[in-house]
């Protein structure tokens, strides 16, 4: 990883001190062990603060509709992809877009350390080993174990769409899309999966992390918080909380790019992911679809056509 | 004075019998204030609950009072009902945050029927931490990982007992059925000592940041702060301080409720006016809010900074956003003369 952070520094140099960008986002050391928290560089000798390592879990694609001017922005294959998705829905102008793109492994998910290790008080990150002190017990892991969910799952680890790129590229070992996720999902009872998920959204807050870290949930106004009409009171819980999640995800039918950015900022460590795995395969099954894939297509919901078989397409 | 756990759990669970009691508990999303039954269900030994026992006194979502119109007939009824309550094993910082939630609430001005009823309605039994999280800064913030302020009863966990200090009337009230307490050894003093002496590892300064921020409101800090924030409410809603709520009505046909909601400094819709002018519309006028809520306008209305040092804002961040690293920004901040 070294001489990729080192070539990501320099690209960022090299395209501030050229003015061709005003800012570059990516990130750097956070402030708890195991963690990188996104910022924003604006001068080439700020620079050398960039990092880059399984830590760096945000999906930076969030910050690109909400920074002004030109800029650059370190894309992971899932980055990339919300990337392509803003760029389909015209939310991004891509002369104003610089993607530097790096290949990824994968991100470390911290819930599934500290479910063993109790709170993390020291970490390092060897090759393919995370060596961590806790709050209860010492344990080394290695990084195939700390994962996150939607990393396992990941098929587009390059990114699909990038101005540069930094490092090798990585072999997808994975050829079509698998959702054994899901069918576990579906081979539940119903009494089960309703069980599971009463539970599940009895622990959301709605404090909306898992909206806020979504590049995709861009709207002005978000359905919850609008108030004519008021489609959902305040009231937290299980049902409400389920109405949200589950309109959050009908909303991003066919442009979720399962980063899994929603699930990894939930600070109640909510299932999210359940609900955008089971609509991911539905939109493959139903439109052959995968989002976020190339520039030249959009959306599987967002085309019109007249020629549209369904009868309920209303024609002259 | 010290009591066995197994006698405490006793009279624990016979005060179940006329008490509410709130307690914290684990379950799926990690350990957090409930109503118990019995003491069997309490979680003993863990770092602090994932959201503060707040919203036992201010919940998130509460009917004020609803009403119905019947022909030209409307009623209006209250929906305060107030149990007795215990919140047991409250930790330092909680309880600390209940006396500044206090004088929002229950000043000499203005007292809130629905917090100050229950307030007024619950003993306090603190419990003082015996592990300090990592993340944890309660010592720079006037208070201490075994300090007893704002609890009635405050416990030292020892293993097979809890040293128990009675702190004020009310606890007192409430201890007077117990009969069992006995003297503590040397070795259990010795354990009390350290405990007691335990500072956190992380720290802030604070000593001049209510001053500073009185000459920032115009500085560049907040420039740049804000840009990582994702203007969710994962910091607000798990703070144990802050109060800010938003009061709407639910109707439905001929009958609703007027309810009281939390709201949060970091989310856009914070302060919308029902004209669509927002005064803190932008991210960096509501990043400046919340430290200045917390750190300078509490202060000078209430005599205390709003923050306890609980660390639940630093863990619950998606961005890794750090209170204490604002904190320190503040403090080195320079101030521009005019």
């Amino acid at each position: 990883m070294n001489s990729i952070i080192e070539d990501i520094r320099a690209t960022a140099r090299q395209l501030l001190t050229d003015g061709k960008v005003d800012v570059v986002i990516g990130y750097e050391k956070g402030s708890l062990p195991l963690s990188a928290t996104p910022c924003f560089v604006r001068s080439p000798q700020d620079t050398d603060k960039l990092i880059w390592d399984e830590t760096c879990e945000n999906n930076l694609a969030a910050f690109s509709t909400l920074t002004q001017g030109k800029k650059a922005i370190i894309a992971k294959g899932c980055d990339s992809r919300a990337l392509v998705v803003l760029l389909q829905e015209n939310q991004l102008v891509r002369d104003d877009l610089y993607i530097i793109g790096v290949s990824c492994q994968g991100v470390i998910n911290k819930k599934k350390i500290e479910a063993e290790t109790g709170e993390i008080l020291e970490a390092s990150i060897n090759p393919g080993k995370i060596t961590v002190k806790g709050m209860e017990c010492d344990k080394e892991f290695t990084f195939a174990e700390l994962k996150d969910a939607s990393c396992q799952t990941c098929r587009y680890p390059n990114p699909v769409l990038e101005d540069i790129h930094i490092g090798g590229l990585i072999e997808v070992a994975q050829q079509a899309a698998v959702f054994a996720d899901v069918t576990e999902m579906e081979n539940k009872t119903d009494a089960e999966r309703q069980a599971y998920f009463k539970e599940q959204m009895s622990k959301c807050i709605r404090c909306y992390a898992c909206r806020n870290a979504c590049p995709l949930c861009y709207c002005k106004e978000c359905f919850v918080d609008c108030n004519s009409p008021k489609w959902l009171t305040g009231g937290v819980d299980s049902a409400e909380n389920l109405f949200f999640q589950a309109g959050r995800v009908l909303h991003l039918a066919g442009r979720c790019v399962e980063c899994g950015a929603c699930s990894r900022a939930c600070p109640q460590d909510v299932d999210i992911r359940a609900l955008n795995r089971k609509m991911s395969k539905d939109v493959f099954n139903m439109y052959h679809h995968e989002s976020g894939i190339s520039v030249e297509g959009s959306g599987a919901l967002n085309e019109y056509s007249a020629d549209d078989p369904e009868a309920f397409l209303v024609k002259e | 004075m010290k009591i066995s756990k197994e006698k405490f759990g006793q009279a624990f669970d016979a005060l179940a019998a006329d008490y509410q009691i709130i307690a914290p508990v684990s379950e799926a999303g990690g350990v957090n204030y409930l109503a118990v039954k019995s003491f069997s269900e309490v979680k003993q030994d863990y770092l602090n609950s994932k959201l503060p026992p707040k919203s036992f006194l201010f919940p998130q979502h509460e009917k004020l009072l609803t009403y119905k119109k019947e022909g030209k007939d409307v009623t209006v009824k209250t929906e305060l009902q107030v149990e007795k309550s215990v919140l047991f094993g409250i930790r330092p910082c909680d309880a600390k945050a209940m006396l500044l939630l206090d004088k929002v609430f229950k000043n000499d001005e203005y007292r809130d029927p629905y917090y100050y009823e229950r307030r007024d309605n619950s003993v306090v039994i603190g419990q003082a931490c015996n592990k300090i999280s990592p993340s944890c800064f309660c010592s720079s913030m006037g208070i201490s990982p075994a300090s007893s302020e704002g609890s009635d009863i405050f416990l030292i966990d020892l293993g097979d007992s809890y040293q128990v200090e009675v702190i004020t009337e009310k606890g007192k009230a409430l201890m007077a059925g117990l009969q069992e307490l006995s003297e503590l050894s040397a070795d259990e003093q010795a354990l009390v000592d350290t405990i007691k002496s335990a500072q956190t590892s992380s720290k802030v300064d604070v000593a001049t940041i209510t001053a500073k921020l009185d000459k920032m409101f115009d500085s560049p800090f907040w420039d740049s702060l804000h840009e990582k924030c994702l203007s969710c409410n994962a910091c607000t809603f798990s703070c144990p301080t802050c109060h800010c709520f938003d009061i709407s009505e639910e109707v439905h046909k001929n009958e609703g409720s007027r309810v009281r909601t939390w709201d949060g400094c970091m989310a856009p819709l914070f302060t919308l006016h029902g004209s669509g002018h927002n005064p803190r519309d932008k991210k960096k006028a509501r990043w400046r809010q919340r430290m200045m809520h917390k750190f300078n306008y509490f202060v000078h209305n209430n005599g205390d900074i709003a923050c306890v040092g609980c660390g639940r804002c630093i863990k619950s961040c998606p961005v890794n956003l750090d209170i204490r690293q604002v904190i320190d920004g503040v403090n080195n901040a320079e101030l521009v003369v005019d």
